[in-house]
């Protein structure tokens, strides 16, 4: 008998929220992490009578460029939805956040191994109230109620638990990237959730495991890994996973029941009347991306090019001004006919703390590494006098003002000497003796 | 009955006849008087307003020009769906008996900035769900002019108060007709502005998409006036966003030389007959004066209470949802029978599988409704209708059946669906001393020309 064929089927929610100075639709600082209970509400956060909710430009904006870094169509009319549903920490009895024209849509995120995974949409939202349970009591801490949440979707495109921390790596950087959140999944900035199902022989699968209230990436990934495996179990047995929300234990190193799904819930969605239409003009859009300055994956796949190895790569990438930082040395090694590869790794070995260093004296690190020995300046000038002699065009081109032709020069002498004089001290000669 | 207008009041002043804290004081003895009777206040604040008059006096006394500040001095209520900081707050439910707002809404500061005092606040159908006022969980009003018959709703106690002299103007909110058709049951103005023109902002939310600020006063010069304080872009609501202020310039337009539509829609299905002779009066009177009177048609009027009667509980429900009784507010048992309705119909309408068929194609015959006004205000400058198709109707009369209240809207409901202003002017009295009232409406962000044209029917009414 054939073995079926087996295909993990994973979609990632991921919730972010972002770093505004105030909360989607009020003026009330966002700031919640570790500030007294209710210090930052007013009536539109706390759903008194009588308020309503004005949009936070600054956070529409945000979003916009995280659906842009992520290559997605921009709505250039957009709209919020109110979700209904009963829940303390949801003030109005209904969640603003938008339904059938989010803000960004048909995305992609293309991994390391060129993989591209769908992004289905990008849209904002504003996040709830927190409760905390002491001695039988529930509280409700309404500071971070309307704080702007940026909900990415992704397609179900993820095929292993090792692609899923490879997505949701890449996210989080980008979203650090752009300096919009500091996505910290500890502080709970980063929100993960992930939808699992495991196809059976091309049957694409009728149900799925959600699996939600996991903050770190190594946890989601052993979550997942043991999700495909337990699923893959029970569709052995002939039968079909039962489709719950389960959180990971972390006594037991498996996932768990929190909450059996029936059927989807009805969040009677309907337009938002209290906020009109969002247009966007195309030189809006386009002067946001102009706010977009780097990108982890472009930075990937740079240095990838440049033949720096994976391993070096991720971690670059976890970190903007690293990123900026190691670019700029590649590029001066470049100049220098450095390997990419062996500068980065020293960086990223910690062979030199590189907020110390200025990128070029790593490089004098290196090269001291090296043991380069140059030739002394007498003979670098013996050398440097005869290319002089035996170049007269590229000397003339040079007086010229043709630019390329010191490099012509100092290829000359790299070539004449084999390489061992100092590319800096030839450049220097050369300039002081065709002045 | 004292019912004074602002330009009165300010004669008051002006001659030292009076000061405002006697102005003022005059009025809560006349509240006491009728209160019990009338069931017109929910909650007085003598104590404050007293103390503010007795401020303001001094003020004039040292400060002559603040009565060139049209409002200064003058009484006003406020409908208990209007939050006050640190006076109860009702909207007319038992869910809010004991609501103390921490905030105002924006209209009341606005009013409150320019000199008015806040006597109270007033009765309403609960939530303002209503056409009588029999709806409030406080007992019903009762029209002044015969206390057997109801004021109308849901701004039932603005438009009483007004009647009976106890404020100069009361505010209201305007949802499908509630300002508009209870002054049109007591004698009295009864102004909705366009939608977003006024700040909807600390006012308890009926229906977002149709919700309107306006008030109720004496005369249309009032009116204006109060629209004068109100009026404008608040950046507390997103719907105001580039709304103008609005200047009272009411001696500029002239009926001479307008068009005025009467739509056919509204005029052959009145079966009481003094309503419709009082409007074919007022017709007549208008082209005496000048004006050119013409036979219009608004096609989906018959839709229109379908229409409301779909998108407004769906939004009723949604808005309700916040009142569960954890931060404030009693618990949601205590809603009385209509919000109840209203609630389970909106949940029903917005429910998956239903939502497509009823909330969805209501917009889109929401859009044919917008349509057909913006057609006819291309050949008419404004309209011309009943306010309701009878006068006052007895206490008791309509509460054995919700959908005949409902039908009872079908002239006004129309304003509130396209958004566009509209005002209810006292034209007469019925046989039996009832008032009757006729309703101009103009399109959107046409109140200069509607209070204009108002201004000059009711000179010629008198």
């Amino acid at each position: 008998m054939t073995a079926n064929k087996m295909k993990p089927i994973i979609g990632m929610e991921v919730h972010v929220e972002l770093d505004t100075e105030s909360k989607m639709f009020c003026e009330c600082s966002a700031e919640h992490f570790r500030v007294k209970p209710n210090s930052h509400i007013c009536p539109v956060c706390t759903g008194l009578p009588g308020a309503l909710p004005v949009p936070n430009e600054e956070a529409i904006e945000r979003t916009i460029m995280i659906g842009l870094a992520l290559g997605c169509q921009i709505n250039r009319a957009s709209k919020f939805d109110r979700k209904h549903y009963f829940y303390p920490d949801l003030p109005k009895g209904y969640q603003i956040s938008q339904y059938d024209l989010p803000f960004c849509y048909e995305g992609k995120m293309k991994l390391s191994n060129g993989k591209e995974i769908g992004i289905t949409r990008v849209h904002l939202e504003e996040d709830t109230g927190k409760l905390s349970h002491k001695n039988g009591v529930s509280l409700i801490d309404y500071n971070r109620s309307g704080v702007p949440l940026v909900e990415i979707v992704s397609e179900p495109d993820i095929e292993s638990a090792a692609e899923a921390k490879e997505y949701l790596k890449l996210l989080r950087n980008t979203v650090r990237f752009l300096g919009v959140s500091d996505a910290d999944m500890e502080k709970g900035s980063m929100r993960l959730e992930a939808n699992i199902s495991v196809m059976m022989d091309d049957n694409w699968p009728e149900y799925k495991v959600e699996v939600k209230n996991v903050n770190s990436f190594r946890y989601i990934e052993l979550a997942i890994e043991y999700e495909i495996e337990r699923q893959k179990k029970v569709l052995l047995m002939g039968k079909v996973p039962r489709q719950e929300t389960r959180g990971w234990s972390l006594n037991g190193k498996k996932t768990v029941v929190q909450r059996v799904k029936e059927e989807a819930k009805d969040y009677r969605y309907f337009p938002e009347p209290d906020i009109p239409v969002i247009e966007l003009s195309q030189k809006q859009v386009d002067e946001i991306e102009t706010k977009i300055a780097l990108l982890p994956i472009k930075v990937r796949d740079d240095l990838q090019d440049k033949g720096v190895r994976k391993q070096f790569t991720d971690k670059v990438i976890e970190d903007r001004n690293l990123a900026e930082y190691v670019l700029e040395l590649v590029r001066m090694g470049e100049d220098k006919k450095i390997k990419a590869d062996d500068l980065v790794s020293l960086v990223v070995n910690k062979d030199v703390d590189w907020r110390k260093l200025k990128p070029a004296e790593v490089i004098d690190e290196y090269q001291k590494k090296n043991n380069r020995e140059y030739l002394s300046a007498e003979q670098t000038e013996e050398f440097v006098d005869r290319v002089i002699e035996e170049n007269e065009s590229a000397v003339s081109d040079y007086r010229k003002g043709k630019g390329n032709a010191i490099q012509f020069l100092l290829g000359q002498a790299m070539k004449l000497s084999q390489g061992k004089v100092n590319p800096e001290l030839v450049m220097k000669l050369i300039r002081e003796k065709l002045v | 009955m004292l019912k004074r207008t602002f330009s009165q009041i300010r004669d008051l002043y002006r001659k030292g006849e009076a000061s405002v804290a006697e102005v003022v004081s005059e009025s809560f003895v006349e509240i006491k008087k009728v209160n019990q009777r009338l069931n017109v206040f929910l909650t007085t604040n003598e104590e404050q307003a007293i103390a503010t008059a007795l401020k303001m006096d001094d003020e004039w006394k040292k400060n002559k020009t603040v009565l060139n500040q049209p409002l200064w001095g003058m009484p006003v209520a406020y409908k208990d769906m209007f939050l006050t900081k640190g006076l109860r707050t009702t909207a007319g439910s038992k869910v809010l008996e004991n609501y103390i707002p921490p905030y105002s809404a924006t209209v009341v500061d606005r009013l409150e900035e320019v000199g008015m005092i806040r006597m109270g606040k007033l009765n309403q159908d609960a939530w303002a769900h209503g056409a009588s006022g029999e709806n409030s969980d406080y007992g019903p009003t009762k029209n002044p002019i015969n206390e057997a018959y109801v004021p109308g709703g849901s701004s039932s106690g603005s438009a009483a108060a007004v009647a009976a002299g106890l404020v100069p103007v009361a505010t209201g909110t305007d949802t499908g007709g509630s300002i508009r058709q209870p002054a049109s049951f007591c004698g009295v103005v009864g102004f909705k502005p366009t939608y977003g023109r006024v700040s909807r902002y600390g006012i308890v939310a009926m229906a977002s998409s149709l919700d309107s600020i306006g008030h109720i006063t004496t005369c249309v010069e009032d009116a204006a006036l109060v629209l004068e304080a109100t009026a404008g872009e608040d950046k507390h609501d997103a719907n105001t966003k580039g709304a103008e202020k609005y200047k009272a310039r009411l001696e500029e337009f002239d009926l001479k030389g307008m068009k005025i539509g009467v739509p056919r829609e509204y005029l052959e299905p009145v079966k009481n007959t003094e309503v419709r002779e009082n409007v074919k009066q007022v017709m007549k009177m208008i082209e005496e004066v000048g004006a050119e009177v013409v036979e219009v048609s608004l096609p989906h009027t018959e839709e229109a209470i379908s229409v409301y009667y779909i998108i407004q509980p769906a939004e009723v429900s949604s808005n309700l949802a916040r009142y569960d009784g954890i931060r404030y507010g009693n618990k949601r048992e205590v809603f009385g029978a209509e919000a109840k309705r209203r609630i389970m119909m909106g949940t029903y309408i917005l429910s998956a599988g239903y939502y497509d068929a009823y909330y969805k194609t209501a917009l889109k015959v929401r859009t044919l409704i917008k349509q057909d006004f913006d057609n006819v205000f291309e050949k008419v400058d404004l309209l011309l209708t009943p306010v309701s198709p009878t006068p006052a109707f007895k206490l008791g009369e309509k509460t054995n059946d919700p959908l005949e209240m409902y039908l009872s809207d079908v002239f006004t409901v129309t304003a509130n669906i396209a958004g566009i202003p509209g005002i209810s002017l006292p034209s007469g009295m019925s046989k039996n001393g009832l008032p009757l009232a006729v309703q101009l409406l103009a399109d959107r962000n046409n109140e200069e020309k509607l209070l204009g044209a108002a201004y000059q029917v009711e000179k010629n009414l008198k």
